[in-house]
């Protein structure tokens, strides 16, 4: 389907698709094995200034908005959703800085992100504040001109190699969501320390720690927007990175989708090759309408939130509910599609099936997104 | 410093097709890359000017779609481009090509180094290359698997051979062919992209150059194709069963009958 992309988002897509086939896709297998976080491919994508496509070009970026971010983590995700993640999680560190840094601030960090010098990293889930991000613990207490943070960030992605930290941490508890601030904390701030690795499902590139403060002092300069702008700045932070997940979410199922119907071509049952009993075919036609279906809603999403409109929380909800469900649905029959085949890890798409179940949990749930979805449509209707 | 590479559009295929009636490449229908092994002239060229400095000039005689091909060598790193394009250049052997390569360095004026892929996957005849530096009278190197050591006057290359390499010292400048061995290219960057497309590439027909007519083209080359074909394949082997003593008896009879 032609989604009317610019000669440049064009050219975005062909490069980065051009990364997953040559350099992603043979090594995918090795890194779900191993665990270990893809450092060349990071290096690969760097020097292709794909991290640079959502960053204005004032701060060396390529000017581009969500919908070019998007294009990127789709294509990477057709070859590993996992590897794919330290590109689209440093995108979710570096949308706080976009949206609510100040121009120093922005000048100082954006830079480094859209060379792919530095990763990027968000920090807001803990240990008791999941979907409900409003119990959150860790503290930051003023001290002259630094914060003193104390307290334990958890599963958070790209945490020990990403340099750039955006942590959202409670500057007066006394005031609830609003008494929580955002501050940027730079790797090696003495009092920042790592946690173990997480041994994970899916996504098993993509590196998930915890992220420790212990009296860690962070200059008041790295306070992002003012104190109590906390909690807007990561519900905007998600407003604008959920097409991300959401597209995440569809080149996982792509690329599930892409092995199934080349398997269902050549494997040979019954004397033909299995794309020929309908049962099959109509098993692709649905996969396929799906997925063309989710990306259409995830382009529509990152074009609304490119565009400024004053609230995309509704849309960017749904095109990351629909397209993480999608997926769930897609890898799953896709393995089915492989039958005993598509259970064995010598084959590629049991490990689609395991990245794809993440898209329905981190940035939110499939119930938060629903929760954000009604919120709004109730808001709407009470409006006319 | 001033490097020049030379790279040729190939057909992107491993399944080549010939016209069996003209004995040319059947073009039709097949996309047209940068020869595989220019693709590690461009990547050296683009690596020794990032390390000294200087630009490189990217050459290719071929038909106009070539054009494509240069900018995508401008998108790896190349600085400029130059289309050395004419019907009169049709038909052109190795000697013919290299000659007007030649004469195309000539009119380019200075530079310091010209590097080339070993061969073409198509023609894979490995010739013009170092017919490239015999017209222009200067030293050449095939088959660089590593640039040791290079200086404004001189370059210390690694050159490969069947049984471990050889290491040359050569005055530049000097024309150095290349194996796949000696780097692994990068792709292409955005930046590199966006450069690409809007870069002009210089172009140059027969006249511009000045050459001799007489030596362009088919007229200028010295070798006719009579024949190209596709040898029948092998006949499948045979495996001799039984005990050893037997099974060598046998043989020595097998080995005979075939002139050794």
């Amino acid at each position: 389907m032609d989604y009317l992309l610019t000669e440049q988002q064009v050219m975005i897509r062909d490069l980065a698709r051009k990364i997953a086939d040559e350099k992603i896709k043979p090594v995918a297998a090795h890194y779900d094995e191993t665990e270990e976080f893809a450092w060349p491919i990071m290096k690969i994508l760097a020097e292709s200034d794909l991290f640079g496509v959502y960053i204005p070009e004032k701060y060396g970026g390529l000017g581009g908005g969500i919908l070019d971010m998007c294009i990127v983590t789709e294509e990477l995700s057709r070859a590993c959703g996992g590897i794919a993640l330290g590109f689209a999680g440093t995108g979710l560190g570096a949308i706080p800085i976009l949206l609510y840094g100040s121009e120093e601030q922005k000048g100082r960090f954006l830079p480094d992100i859209a060379k792919g010098k530095r990763l990027a990293a968000f920090c807001i889930t803990e240990a008791g504040a999941g979907s409900d991000a409003g119990s959150i613990k860790m503290n930051a207490v003023k001290d002259g001109d630094h914060y003193v943070l104390n307290g334990t960030k958890q599963w958070i992605t790209n945490a020990g190699e990403a340099e750039i930290y955006t942590v959202i941490a409670m500057t007066d508890k006394t005031k609830g969501t609003r008494g929580a601030s955002a501050f940027i904390v730079e790797k090696g701030t003495k009092g920042m320390d790592f946690g173990k690795k997480e041994k994970k499902l899916g996504i098993r590139a993509s590196a998930t720690r915890e992220v420790i403060f212990t009296d860690c002092r962070v200059p008041a300069a790295n306070l992002i927007s003012k104190e109590g702008m906390g909690f807007i700045v990561a519900l905007k932070t998600f407003d604008n990175s959920r097409p991300g997940v959401a597209a995440q979410a569809v080149g996982i199922a792509q690329g599930a989708l892409d092995h199934a119907a080349q398997y269902a071509r050549t494997r040979v049952q019954f004397g033909q090759p299995i794309s020929g009993f309908q049962a099959i075919g109509h098993m692709l036609a649905d996969m396929g309408t799906q997925v063309e279906a989710a990306r259409a809603l995830v382009y529509a999403a990152a074009r609304m939130v490119d565009s400024g409109a004053k609230s995309v929380a509704k849309e960017s909800a749904m095109a990351k509910l629909f397209a993480s469900e999608v997926a769930m649905k897609v890898t799953t029959d896709a393995v089915q599609i492989f039958g005993g085949y598509g259970y064995m890890r010598d084959y590629p798409v049991e490990k689609y099936m395991r990245d794809a179940k993440i898209t329905q949990i981190y940035e939110g749930t499939s119930q938060v997104q629903r929760n954000v979805i009604a919120a709004n449509m109730i808001k709407e209707s009470l409006k006319k | 410093m001033h490097i020049i590479v030379c790279i040729k559009q190939v057909p992107n295929t491993t399944d080549v097709r010939i016209d069996p009636v003209t004995n040319t490449l059947i073009r039709d229908g097949v996309e047209s890359v940068i020869n595989p092994f220019d693709a590690y002239a461009i990547e050296e060229a683009v690596r020794l000017k990032e390390r000294l400095g200087g630009k490189v000039t990217v050459i290719t005689m071929g038909p106009p779609q070539a054009e494509n091909a240069l900018k995508e060598a401008i998108s790896l790193g190349c600085d400029e481009a130059l289309l050395v394009s004419d019907r009169k250049f049709a038909g052109s052997d190795t000697w013919a090509t290299s000659y007007t390569l030649c004469a195309a360095i000539k009119k380019i004026g200075a530079f310091d180094i010209i590097i080339c892929g070993k061969q073409a996957s198509d023609g894979d005849t490995a010739q013009v290359g170092p017919g490239i530096s015999t017209h222009l009278n200067i030293p050449q190197v095939t088959y660089v698997k590593k640039i040791e050591d290079i200086s404004a006057t001189a370059a210390k290359v690694e050159r490969m051979t069947e049984e471990g390499y050889d290491i040359i010292e050569t005055p530049l400048p000097c024309l150095l062919t290349v194996v796949k061995e000696i780097n692994t290219p990068r792709l292409p960057s955005l930046r590199g992209l966006m450069k690409a497309k809007s870069a002009k590439v210089l172009k140059w027909n027969a006249q511009d150059l000045g050459a001799d007519p007489r030596s362009l083209g088919l007229d200028g080359s010295p070798t006719r194709v009579i024949r190209i074909f596709t040898p029948a394949p092998r006949k499948g082997g045979e495996i001799l069963k039984g005990d050893a003593a037997d099974i060598s008896k046998e043989l020595v009879e097998l080995l005979k009958d075939v002139v050794v």
